[in-house]
C-alpha cells in the first residue's frame, strides 16, 4: 500500500482490528476491557479497545515489517530524516539509544554539562567519557546557553579521538546553539551530532523557528513528540540522518527497550506526526502568538522579565524558541520555585517549571486567550502581594563541575554515605538534581564543593524537589570511598 | 405545534419555558446567543443555552445586584461593571444622578448587538452619557487599573464558559487593586441547592474571604434561575452592608423598585441554615 502524510497507518490499522471482531486468546489479559470494568470505565472502552499486543495485522515494534514501518516512513520523512523510530521508553530511551549507537565504553563525547540526566545516564550505562563544555552562562538570568563555537573548537582539538558532540537545542527555556556551524566542524573532525531536540520538536513544522536537528544536517535527534507535538506522554521519535546505520540502532534500542510496544502511544505518535504536517504551520502560528502576547503583558507588570528573541548573541544564544514563555522572576525578590509554588497553591495554575531564578510556562495551541489572562493575572497579583527585597537570592544557575572520575566508574565505585553538609571534597557517587528541570547539580564522579552544597541547600529552602540520591530526603549523600 | 425552550437545570431536572417564536440564533467568537419570545416571561437571551435574562424576572436581579451597594454606600460616584451585555445593571445605575462614570466591559460584543435590538427593556440606557463600554476580557481590563473605583459589579455568565475567569482568585485579587480605599465588590454568586454548583459558590466565597476584609453573601427569588434560590456576594474594603446601610439617604432618593426595599436590603444576608453550613465549611 502507497501511504502519504495523510495517512496514519497504525492508526489506520487499529480502526480495522476493531471492525474485525477478533477473538482474542493473547495479552492483554484484559480482553478489550472486559477483564477491568472500573479501568475500563473510567479510560473508555474505546481506549481498551485498541490496548491490543503486536500481531499480524499490527505489526511488531520490534521488528517491523507493515504499518509499523509504514508510520515509520511517514515519520521520517516529516522530519525530513533518513530513518525515524517510533519510542514507547520515553525520550530518555531516545537520548540513550543515540549515545549508545555512537560511543563505545571508553570512548568519548564531546558533551555540555547542562543537559538533561537522560544523557548522562547514558554514559553510567555504557561507559562512554564525557568531554564537559561549559555552556554559557547569562549571569542576570542565571542560566546556561548554548554551546560556544570556540569552546568546541577548543574541545576538538583536545580530544580529536572524541566519537561526537552532543548537543542541548533548544534547553528548556529556549536557548539555540549555532546547530549547522556545531555540525560543520563536527563532520570536518569525522564526529556525530546528536541532538536532544526534546523541547524543540515543533521546530520541523512551523514557520518562523529556529532550525531543526534533521534540517541542520544533525546525525541523530531525540524529538519528544509528547512535549509540543501532541502524542501521549512517554511517546518519542528517534531520528536518523544519513550516515547512520539504522540496523544497528534498531538493535540499540531493542537491548533496553519493552517487547510490548503501547498501541496506544505508538498510535499517537502516528497521529501527532499527521496532524503536525496537516496542521503544524497554524499550530505554530497561534503557539508563538499567544507566547508573544503573553511576553508582552507579563513584560508590562514590571519587575518580571519575560525574556526572547532580544538575547540573540550569534554564539551561546544563537537562536530563540519563541513559542515558550520563559520568565525570570529574581527581580522581585522571589525564587522562580517559589512563584511556581504560588501559582499552583493560590491560583490553581501548573506550570512546567520553576527554578532558583525563573519559571518556564509550556504554550501550546491548546491553550486559549483566556488561560492566558489567567496566568497573567495571577503573576500581577503575586507581585502585588509577595514581592520582596531581592537581597539574599542566590542568582547563579550554573555550577562548573570538577570531574574526578567517569560517570560510570563513580557510580559502580564502593560508596559511602555522608552528611550532606560535611561531603566537600569528597566524589559524588550520584545524582543530584532539582526535578523539573532533571539537569544535574552533581552527577557521578564529580568533586563537591561548598558552593554546590550551599545550592542545593538554598535550592531545599526555596521548596524545590531534589531528586536523584538514594537519601529521598537528600540529606545525606553517597560518596566514593 | 409546540416550540418549547427547556434548560437542564441539573442532569436529572429541566426547566422549560413555551416559546412563541424564535428571534435569535446566533454563533458568536465565544458563545451561542438566542433571543425567544415566551408565552410567560416575554422575551428571554439564553447564552449557550442557559437562560440570562427574562423579560419578567430580570428586575428582581437587577435591583438586587445595584441597589443593595448603592444604598451601603450612596456616595459612590465610580462604578466598573464587567459582563452585563443585557444592560439591565446599567439600566439601574443610571437612575443615580450621583453616579458620574460607568465603565462597563464586556467580552462578547454581539451580546450587546443583540440586547441593543431585540431587548430594549434591559438595554435602554446603554446610551447614557456616563456610560463607556469596553469590547474586551474583564480579566485583562482589570490588570491595568489601580485604586479607581468605588463599586465593581460582577454580572457574569456562570464560572463554566467565558465567565469563568471571574470566578478566579486572581479576579479578586485584581479588582481590590482597582479598587479605592472604601471599594465595594458585588458579583453573581451562583446558587447552592443543587449539588454541582455547590463547590463553584464555596470556592467563590472563600476567595472572597481571603481578599477583603467584609465578605458577605445575600440573596433573591429568581423564579427563572436554578432552584429559584439564588445568591450575590458582597466585598468590601470597609463598608458592611448591613451597619453601614444607609436607609434614610436611600429613601431620600424617592427611587421607585419592584424588588428591593431596604427591609428587604437587611433581610436579604438573613441566610438558610443549609446555606449558612456550606459557606462556614472553608471557615
Amino acid at each position: 500500500m502507497n501511504y502519504t502524510q495523510q495517512n496514519s497507518p497504525i492508526h489506520e490499522a487499529l480502526l480495522r482490528q476493531k471492525k474485525s471482531r477478533i477473538v482474542p486468546f493473547d495479552v492483554p489479559g484484559h480482553k478489550g476491557g472486559r477483564g477491568t470494568p472500573e479501568l475500563t470505565e473510567f479510560l473508555g472502552l474505546d481506549c481498551l479497545k485498541v490496548d491490543v499486543n503486536s500481531s499480524k495485522p499490527m505489526d511488531n515494534l520490534i521488528h517491523p515489517v507493515s504499518v509499523i514501518k509504514a508510520a515509520e516512513e511517514l515519520a521520517a520523512e516529516a522530519f525530513g530524516a533518513e530513518a525515524a523510530f517510533f519510542m514507547v521508553n520515553g525520550t530518555t530511551a531516545a537520548v540513550q539509544a543515540m549515545i549508545m549507537s555512537t560511543c563505545k565504553a571508553g570512548e568519548k563525547i564531546i558533551i555540555p554539562r547542562n543537559v538533561h540526566r537522560s544523557s548522562i545516564n547514558a554514559l553510567v550505562v555504557c561507559g562512554a567519557i564525557p568531554v564537559y563544555i561549559n555552556p554559557g552562562v547569562n549571569h542576570k538570568l542565571g542560566i546556561p546557553l548554548g554551546m560556544s563555537i570556540d569552546e568546541i573548537k577548543k574541545a576538538i582539538i583536545d580530544n580529536p579521538d572524541a566519537k561526537a558532540i552532543f548537543v542541548n537545542n533548544p534547553t528548556y527555556y529556549g536557548i539555540c546553539s549555532n546547530l549547522k556551524e556545531i555540525v560543520a566542524l563536527a563532520h570536518q573532525n569525522g564526529m556525530r551530532v546528536l541532538v536532544d531536540e526534546a523541547h524543540g520538536v515543533h521546530f520541523s513544522f512551523g514557520e518562523e523557528l529556529p532550525v531543526s536537528a534533521m534540517a541542520a544536517g544533525a546525525d541523530m535527534a531525540a524529538a519528544s513528540m509528547h512535549k509540543t507535538g501532541g502524542s501521549l506522554t512517554q511517546s518519542s521519535f528517534l531520528l536518523c540522518g544519513k550516515d547512520v546505520d539504522p540496523g544497528y540502532v534498531r538493535q540499540i534500542i531493542n537491548l533496553t527497550q519493552t517487547t510490548s510496544g503501547s498501541y496506544l502511544l505508538l498510535s499517537s505518535l502516528d497521529l501527532a506526526r499527521k496532524n503536525m504536517m496537516q496542521n503544524g504551520k497554524e499550530i505554530i502560528r497561534k503557539t508563538i502568538a499567544l507566547a508573544e502576547y503573553a511576553r508582552s503583558e507579563v513584560n508590562n507588570i514590571g519587575g518580571y522579565y519575560a525574556f526572547s528573541s532580544e538575547l540573540i548573541d550569534n554564539d551561546t544564544i544563537y537562536d530563540f524558541d519563541r513559542t515558550k514563555l520563559s520568565i525570570h522572576t529574581a527581580d522581585i525578590g522571589l525564587a522562580g520555585i517559589e512563584v511556581f509554588d504560588l501559582l499552583r497553591d493560590e491560583y490553581d495554575i501548573q506550570i512546567e517549571f520553576g527554578d532558583i531564578g525563573n519559571i518556564l510556562a509550556i504554550i501550546t495551541a491548546g491553550d486559549r486567550a483566556f488561560e492566558i489572562e489567567r496566568l497573567v493575572s495571577a503573576l500581577a497579583e503575586i507581585k502585588r502581594r509577595y514581592q520582596k527585597d531581592k537581597v539574599g537570592m542566590l542568582n547563579h544557575e550554573y555550577l562548573d563541575p570538577v570531574v574526578v572520575l567517569t560517570p560510570q566508574k563513580a557510580f559502580y565505585s564502593d560508596k559511602k554515605q555522608v552528611s550532606l553538609k560535611d561531603s566537600v571534597n569528597h566524589i559524588s557517587g550520584e545524582f543530584v538534581m532539582c526535578y523539573p528541570p532533571g539537569i544535574p547539580i552533581l552527577a557521578p564522579g564529580e568533586r563537591i564543593t561548598q558552593d554546590i552544597i550551599d545550592y542545593i541547600i538554598y535550592a531545599k529552602s526555596k521548596g524545590s524537589v531534589l531528586t536523584g540520591p538514594k537519601d529521598m530526603k537528600v540529606e545525606r549523600i553517597s560518596v566514593v570511598d | 405545534m409546540e416550540l418549547w425552550f427547556t434548560e437542564h437545570h441539573t442532569e436529572h431536572v429541566n426547566f422549560s419555558l413555551k416559546v412563541k417564536e424564535q428571534l435569535v440564533n446566533r454563533q458568536s467568537d465565544f458563545q451561542h446567543i438566542a433571543v425567544m419570545d415566551t408565552y410567560e416571561f416575554g422575551r428571554i437571551l439564553t447564552l449557550d443555552g442557559f437562560l440570562m435574562v427574562t423579560e419578567k424576572d430580570e428586575f428582581i436581579y437587577h435591583d438586587m445586584i445595584v441597589h443593595v451597594p448603592m444604598a451601603t454606600n450612596p456616595a459612590i460616584k465610580k462604578v466598573l461593571v464587567i459582563g452585563a451585555g443585557d444592560g439591565g445593571t446599567i439600566r439601574e445605575l443610571t437612575r443615580y444622578q450621583s453616579i458620574e462614570q460607568i465603565d462597563m466591559v464586556e467580552i462578547d460584543s454581539m451580546v450587546v448587538d443583540v440586547c441593543r435590538e431585540y431587548l430594549p427593556q434591559t438595554a435602554c440606557k446603554l446610551d447614557d452619557p456616563r456610560v463607556n463600554i469596553f469590547f474586551e476580557d474583564g480579566l485583562k481590563f482589570i490588570r491595568r487599573r489601580v485604586n479607581e473605583y468605588d463599586l465593581i459589579i460582577v454580572d457574569s455568565t456562570d464560572p463554566f464558559g467565558p465567565g469563568e475567569g471571574l470566578f478566579t482568585k486572581e479576579f479578586y485579587g485584581n479588582c481590590f487593586k482597582a479598587l479605592n480605599d472604601t471599594g465595594i465588590l458585588v458579583n453573581q454568586h451562583e446558587s447552592t441547592f443543587y449539588d454541582e454548583y455547590i463547590e463553584a459558590m464555596k470556592k467563590a466565597h472563600q476567595k472572597l474571604k481571603e481578599t477583603f476584609k467584609v465578605a458577605k453573601v445575600y440573596q433573591a427569588h429568581i423564579p427563572t434561575y436554578p432552584s429559584g434560590h439564588w445568591l450575590f456576594g458582597f466585598a468590601s474594603k470597609a463598608f458592611d452592608p448591613i451597619d453601614d446601610l444607609q436607609e434614610e439617604k436611600w429613601n431620600a432618593l424617592g427611587l421607585k423598585t419592584k424588588y428591593y426595599n431596604t427591609n428587604l436590603h437587611r433581610g436579604s444576608f438573613a441566610l438558610p441554615n443549609y446555606v449558612k453550613e456550606q459557606l462556614n465549611e472553608y471557615e
